[in-house]
């Protein structure tokens, strides 16, 4: 099975050509912020660099998130149009877990981190278990600090991954000595292990599948708060 | 004879998602329209990052109405036609991204289009286009006279300085309470009633082809809240009419004049206002009575809003002038026509 990987949830830019678990090329850009004007471009290359064909392709596999709301529509705009139009399998793949698979230590939490801004971050919490990366604690949007007492409530030690730095300090003044960091290659979303973590995955519906932002929009925030018990209804319609 | 050419085109770039299958460059094979309206409703005007999600939700659902209704299959499709600009950057990127991968996946030749390009080129569904020609667009975003001197060559001859007329609408809604977008229903209101509060009509004696609407929309704003301080009820009606006819006066009045300028023997009206009642009567009035030469081609309803049919009319103009896209094909948010 040849899958197509690829991560565009943040800054850095990740693709990969995997077949039946082998790594055939991947591309990491991390200064490129334009992921609209190169995803496409690198998708092109690699799978030509492969020696294969787009209808070679069986699976696409895409980090959906959360991270930039503009990064993540680009990759999975381009992952569930391309699954449509080849009539093949689509799987998504948490940016947080995408991250997590970098770190591979048993002994410890694996606490994959985004930079929300205002003293938030998107984390969740993972672990190996039989070889297999294991959900602890759900994705989510959440403030550091309280991210940080849930990890301290649990009394193990824990590596963070992810975009660290500008939180190390916080992070050591409430954790001290139990918690750790990868290093900063490491700290990179790869494409390859979107592909490995999709490999155990059940293709999902592609015409249903959208980001998981984890968060609305602060309109729509703004709107629930004015309007208590209004149920969504599709506001989409074809005219 | 030749074979028949067939463009699959996208259009993202507000809240409408959109794809068409248009054949020869006139003939709509399908297009599919999901408009977002409801949602934004809501919000008393677009939100860019609602309009986005919208749009990967609806995205793959509706390139695939518009190849089943069409009937075709990949193999047919000559290129593939995208928006690109201008318009909200999130909601662009969409359309680019799909029709881009759609492009590779097929290896279909990529055309980009500018929206404005496909709201004159609208008219192409009603009648054979004429150059020189001059087209009024006038919607939410823009308001411009455009001449097209040659197929696909386009210059902007008059554009606003402040608002866009369908902005200045929305604005004025807002004060009379009237929820977004507030276009049709002042165009019903003004039809019941009288033009009484005589709104200034900006620079429409000047040589100059450029438009204003905000000292209107300020004197609209003043007078209705004047009245509210005193406690004084104006007729909804007669507000509406009279800020629909300073608008309308404007854009005929230019229109004339660019008209006298330059001459042409068609004038397209194009973009979402073009729907307007009042603007179309004003317009086909004034022509008949002082250029009965000259043919105002107005696209029916459904072609005058966005819609993805105009972008694959455009494309087809495009793809005779061997104007193609690679991969690398991004959103232009500001993109516009250059200023003759
Ligand atoms: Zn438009």
């Amino acid at each position: 099975m040849i899958t197509l990987a690829l991560d565009t949830s943040n800054k850095a830019m990740s693709v990969a050509v995997v077949q039946d678990g082998e790594l055939l090329a991947d591309t990491t850009l991390n200064k490129m912020r334009t992921h609209s004007e190169q995803l496409l471009p690198t998708i092109d290359r690699l799978v030509a660099l492969s020696g294969l064909q787009p209808s070679d392709i069986d699976r696409v596999a895409v980090a959906q998130g959360p991270g930039s709301y503009t990064g993540l529509r680009i990759g999975v705009t381009t992952a569930k149009t391309l699954a449509y139009t080849l009539n093949i399998e689509l799987v998504g793949v948490s940016s947080l877990a995408t991250l997590a698979a970098n770190v591979r230590s048993d002994a410890a939490i694996i606490v994959p981190l985004m930079d929300a801004r205002r003293g938030n971050v998107f984390a969740g919490m993972y672990q190996w278990v039989d070889g297999a990366l294991r959900n602890v604690a759900l994705d989510k949007h959440v403030a550091l600090d309280q991210l940080l007492e849930e990890v301290q409530a649990l009394g193990q030690p824990a590596i963070f991954v992810g975009a660290t730095e500008k939180m190390r300090l916080a992070i050591s003044a409430t954790l001290g000595g139990s918690a750790r960091f990868t290093d900063a290659l490491n700290s990179l979303p790869r494409a390859a292990r979107i592909a490995e973590l999709a490999s155990g995955m059940q293709p999902v519906d592609i015409d249903s599948f959208v980001p998981n932002y984890l968060r609305l929009t602060e309109a729509e925030v703004n709107w629930l708060h004015a309007h208590p018990g209004v149920k969504q209804t599709n506001y989409v319609e074809k005219v | 004879m030749e074979k028949d050419e067939i463009i699959l085109a996208f259009e993202s770039s507000c809240d409408e998602t959109s794809v068409a299958v248009i054949k020869n460059g006139d003939v709509i094979m399908s297009n599919i329209i999901a408009t977002q309206i409801n949602s934004h409703k809501r919000f008393g005007g677009v939100v860019p990052e609602v309009a986005s999600r919208h749009h990967v939700e609806e995205i793959t659902i509706i390139i695939n109405d518009a190849l089943t209704e069409a009937g075709i299959s990949y193999g047919d499709i000559d290129a593939v036609a995208v928006t690109y600009g201008p318009g909200l950057v999130g909601s662009l990127l969409i359309g680019v991204t799909a029709a881009k991968t759609i492009a590779y996946a097929h290896n279909i030749p990529l055309i980009p289009v500018n929206h404005m390009a496909g709201h004159i080129y609208a008219a192409a569904f009603v009648d054979k286009l004429q150059y020189p020609l001059l087209a009024l667009m006038v919607s939410g975003g823009h308001t411009e006279l455009v001449m097209l001197t040659a197929p696909g060559e386009f210059s902007i001859i008059g554009e606003t300085r402040d608002d866009a007329a369908g902005e200045a609408y929305d604005k004025v809604g807002r004060v009379l309470g009237i929820t977004y977008p507030a276009g049709k229903e002042i165009d019903r209101l003004a039809h019941l009633g009288q033009d009484t509060f005589d709104f200034p009509r900006a620079m429409s004696d000047s040589d100059n082809l450029d438009f204003s609407f905000s000292g209107l929309k300020s004197a609209f704003i003043n007078t209705v809240h004047h009245a509210d301080q005193i406690n004084e009820k104006l007729s909804r009606e007669d507000l509406a009419a009279s800020f629909q006819a300073a608008v309308v006066d404007v854009l005929v009045e230019k229109t004339m004049h660019a008209l006298q300028q330059h001459p042409v023997k068609q004038l397209v009206v194009a973009g979402g206002v073009a729907a307007n009642q009042g603007l179309r009567e004003a317009l086909s009035a004034r022509l008949a009575t002082e250029m009965p030469n000259v043919q105002m081609i107005v696209p029916p309803l459904r072609l005058c809003g966005d819609n993805a049919a105009m972008v694959g009319a455009a494309a087809h103009i495009m793809r005779a002038k061997n104007i193609f896209a690679d991969e690398t094909l991004n959103a232009q948010p500001n993109l516009n026509f250059a200023r003759a």
